[in-house]
Order: C-alpha cells, then sequence, then structure tokens
C-alpha cells in the first residue's frame, strides 16, 4: 500500500469519524436546551429527575455508556440477538456486500453521544442562561413580549456570546471522543489505522491520524475565533 | 376620572411585609413623585404596577377598568398580563437595554412584534414598519440622540443609554410611564440630562409616575408628591405642601430634614 492508499483508507475512517460528529451535534444541542430547561424547571418532578439524568450520564464514562446502549435493548427485549447487530446483518444482504456493514452499531454509538453530549451542553447552557441578569427578562415583559420572545429575541443571542468559549472546548473534546467509537468495531479512522498495523504490519499510519484530527481541529479552531468575533460587536 | 387607581395593595416577602395596604389614584396628565427612605416599599410599588410582582390583596383600575384584583386569579395568566401591563411603560434604574441591538432597533423590537400580533399586519406590513421606525426617530430626536441611531448601547454613556431606555418605553405608548430610580446609578451630570428628559415629558403632560430620591426634581416637576415610610403612603399631597414649610406630615418633615443635611 502506498502513502495515496492509506491516506485514502484513513480519510474514508475519517468521514464516519466526521459522520459521527455532525450528527451528535445536530441532535445534542437541541436536545441539551430541552435537558437545560428541565433541570431550571421550578416543578420539583421535573427538575429533580432531570438532574439526577445529568449526574448519572456525566458520571460514567462514555465508552461503559455506548456498551449499555449497545447491550442494553437485547437484555430488556430478553431476546439473544443484539437488535443494533441485526440491523447490520440486515444490511449487509440487502446490499450484498462482501463486509459486515456498521449502520446498526453505528446508531448505537450516535445514540450514546448525543445524550452523553446532550448532558454536558445543558450544563453550559444552564450556565449561560442563568447569568443573564433579571433585569433583560423584566425589561422584555414590560415591554410586552411573549416568554418565548424574551428567550429568542432578547436573550439567546447574549447566552449564545457567553458560551462560545465552553462550547468550543467541549466540541473539540467531541472531536476526540469519536475515536471511543472503535470499542464495538466501528471502522472510524483509528480503527482503520490499527486494521492496517495488524494485517499489513503498518503502525505509522496509527501516527499519522493525528494529522486529520489536528487539522479539523484546527478548522474549527479558527471557526470559533470568528464566531467570536462576530459576537464582539456588543457587550454583554 | 381617574386614569390610575390603586385600592389597598399589600405585599409580603416571605415573612416581611413590604407593602401594607397602599392606596393612591392619579389623574391624566399628572406627574406623581414617590419618596421616602430605601426599604420603604417605593420600588416594590412600581413593580406592582407593572405587574413585576404580585400583590397579595388589593385592586388597581385604569381609566376605570379593572386591571387587576389579587381575588380573582383569571387575572394572573400570563397572557392576561401581558396584555394588560402595556397600559404601563417602565424605566429601569440601570436601564436594561438590549446590548446585542442597535438604538433603532432597541426602541423598534416590541411595537413590530406586537404589530405582527394585528390582524391587519400582512395586508400593510411595508407601512406599518415605516411606521414604527418613524415613530422611534421621533422619539431620538424628542431625547436628543437622533446621532446615535446606529449605535450599540455600550458605545454609550449611561446618561445616553437611560435617554434611550425612556425612548424605548415610550414608543409603546403607555398610558402611564414608570421610573424607578433613573437616575440613581449615573454620575451627577449624567442626571441632569436624564432629568431634563423628564421635565420635557413632564410639560407635555405625559402622566408619569417617578420614584426618586432627587429632591430638587421632585419639588420642581412633581404635580403630587406620595412619601412612602414603612410600607403606607404617610402623606400624599400637592408638591409645594409637601416641599413646604408648613407641611402637615412630621414624617415627611423629619425626612426632608435629614436628606438636606
Amino acid at each position: 500500500m502506498n502513502f495515496l492508499d492509506i491516506t485514502l483508507d484513513l480519510l474514508s475512517g475519517f468521514g464516519i469519524s466526521c459522520l459521527l460528529f455532525c450528527l451528535t451535534l445536530l441532535f445534542a444541542i437541541p436536545l441539551g436546551l430541552l435537558f437545560s430547561f428541565c433541570t431550571m424547571s421550578k416543578h420539583r418532578f421535573i427538575k429533580a429527575p432531570a438532574k439526577v439524568f445529568v449526574w448519572i450520564i456525566r458520571g460514567i464514562p462514555l465508552m461503559l455508556f455506548i456498551f449499555v446502549i449497545y447491550y442494553l435493548p437485547g437484555l430488556i427485549g430478553g431476546a439473544s440477538v443484539n437488535i443494533f447487530n441485526t440491523i447490520d446483518r440486515e444490511i449487509t444482504v440487502a446490499m450484498g456486500a462482501s463486509q459486515l456493514m456498521w449502520h446498526g452499531r453505528f446508531l448505537a454509538v450516535l445514540i450514546a453521544f448525543v445524550i452523553n453530549y446532550a448532558c454536558y451542553f445543558s450544563e453550559i447552557f444552564r450556565g449561560g442562561i442563568e447569568s443573564i441578569s433579571k433585569g433583560q427578562y423584566e425589561a422584555g415583559q414590560v415591554l410586552g413580549l411573549t416568554k418565548s420572545q424574551i428567550f429568542f429575541k432578547v436573550v439567546l443571542k447574549q447566552v449564545v456570546k457567553r458560551i462560545v468559549p465552553s462550547m468550543s472546548n467541549e466540541i473539540i473534546t467531541l472531536v476526540k471522543d469519536t475515536a471511543l467509537a472503535n470499542a464495538i468495531a466501528i471502522p472510524e479512522i483509528i480503527k482503520c489505522a490499527k486494521d492496517m498495523a495488524s494485517t499489513q504490519a503498518l503502525i505509522w499510519p496509527i501516527f499519522y491520524t493525528a494529522a486529520f484530527y489536528l487539522l479539523f481541529v484546527g478548522g474549527l479552531t479558527l471557526l470559533f475565533g470568528f464566531v467570536e468575533k462576530k459576537l464582539s460587536y456588543f457587550r454583554g | 376620572m381617574s386614569i390610575l387607581e390603586v385600592r389597598n395593595f399589600t405585599k409580603s416577602f416571605g415573612d416581611t411585609p413590604v407593602l401594607k395596604g397602599i392606596d393612591f389614584s392619579m389623574e391624566k396628565g399628572e406627574t406623581l413623585a414617590i419618596i421616602g427612605s430605601s426599604g420603604s416599599g417605593k420600588t416594590t410599588l412600581l413593580r406592582c404596577l407593572n405587574f413585576l410582582e404580585t400583590p397579595d390583596t388589593g385592586k388597581m383600575y385604569v381609566n376605570g377598568d379593572l386591571l387587576f384584583d389579587a381575588e380573582d386569579k383569571s387575572h394572573t395568566s400570563d397572557e392576561a398580563i401581558r396584555k394588560k401591563r402595556l397600559h404601563f411603560g417602565l424605566v429601569f434604574q440601570n436601564f436594561n437595554l438590549f446590548p446585542q441591538y442597535t438604538v433603532l432597533e432597541n426602541l423598534c423590537l416590541a411595537p413590530k412584534l406586537l404589530a405582527k400580533e394585528r390582524p391587519d399586519f400582512k395586508a400593510h406590513k411595508k407601512e406599518v414598519l415605516a411606521e414604527i421606525e418613524e415613530n422611534a426617530k421621533d422619539l431620538l430626536l424628542q431625547v436628543g440622540l437622533s446621532d446615535k441611531m446606529s449605535a450599540y448601547p455600550c458605545q454609550l454613556s449611561g446618561g445616553q443609554q437611560q435617554r434611550v431606555a425612556i425612548a424605548r418605553a415610550l414608543a409603546l405608548s403607555p398610558d402611564i410611564l414608570c421610573f424607578d430610580e433613573p437616575t440613581s446609578a449615573l454620575d451627577p451630570e449624567l442626571t441632569v440630562e436624564v432629568l431634563n428628559v423628564l421635565r420635557s415629558l413632564a410639560k407635555k403632560h405625559l402622566t408619569m409616575v417617578v420614584v426618586t430620591h432627587e429632591m430638587a426634581f421632585a419639588s420642581e416637576v412633581a404635580d403630587r408628591v406620595l412619601f412612602m415610610d414603612e410600607g403606607v403612603v404617610a402623606f400624599d399631597g400637592k408638591s409645594e405642601l409637601a416641599f413646604g414649610a408648613d407641611c402637615p406630615c412630621a414624617r415627611l418633615r423629619s425626612f426632608l430634614g435629614s436628606i438636606a443635611k
């Protein structure tokens, strides 16, 4: 295998990493917002379970949580088969592929990532929302705005400005956490490199994966810098 | 008929009674100054008028219509309150402008959102929005900030921010405009520019309730003075009488005397 082949092979793995990254963000941000509202709820019966849930998810390793999501549905259903593996087998048969497909297991990892990151995001959102002064809400109220208008038209942009630094931290962590997907043999970039090590006795591709992460995180860093600059026109 | 009538407002925070039965009324075009020492309930009363606090007991009438009745819980739903509070405007001690919007956007935000609820909005969208902006520019002219239309609040001095806040409240043309210590967060020189705006509004016979520590301003501009002491109205009368040598209220005389020192 020459350098180009290896690069392309790793790139296909990194594509899966990026897919996991993007889908996690897409679902975890709205879900995190929902969780943050639950943990700020005035109703005890919403607030307490939400707090306990966030504590549990943040308290266990993400790798463990991936296993929980992967194995638990089968155990609860009493079925001896794993539903995610079943999906993989059916897709493989349907596509007539020679290798076992990974989409079912990817779904398991995605669920684990979305819930895990939604919990972390919810705490960042809560901190941001609670840091906005009461006066902003009251000013909106006396001007006759509805609660949702106050949130979306007055508070949200100020919250976004305040949480950009901590969100960028968390999102960069997410990029690297996608490597955990290889715990259930999803062919993300590190799994690809490891396979090369075992099948072709090539070690250096494992180190080469760092370049992909560094480039991607570098791009994200520039993006967050741009967002921060975009929002620096006001103080609030 | 009085534009505002408040009957027996009481309010406690926990076990601490803050308002102990407030009664007063106002005529259209009147400027009412509410004075008193810290903790006497002035700000709480103002917040009750603006539905930021809910009185424990009492009734409030605006233009003769019952606007609030503590007995009747249907008055306290969010949607009901939202419509009712538009009779009042409120200018805060620390301005509370929206930092991400320009001065003009601060003025137009609420009127535009409210206009969208009007049934005829879609048909006359352009005219309605243009009219709102024209009105906002007019108000900025009145408070002397036409040149700051596209500035952001963080680029303005405290006095300018407060003048924007006044214009923002006026943009919804409330029946009664309330001020909660509008100059307490300002330097003396900036205080003057805000008080000048209030003076000009009083001359136009806008109905205003001003909670203030500026006694000189209260005596000059206010038609009437409400002196609050420990949660009750200790004096309610013409400002000439309140600040005159023959003021009948001993507590008010000693309050004014202690400030003058």
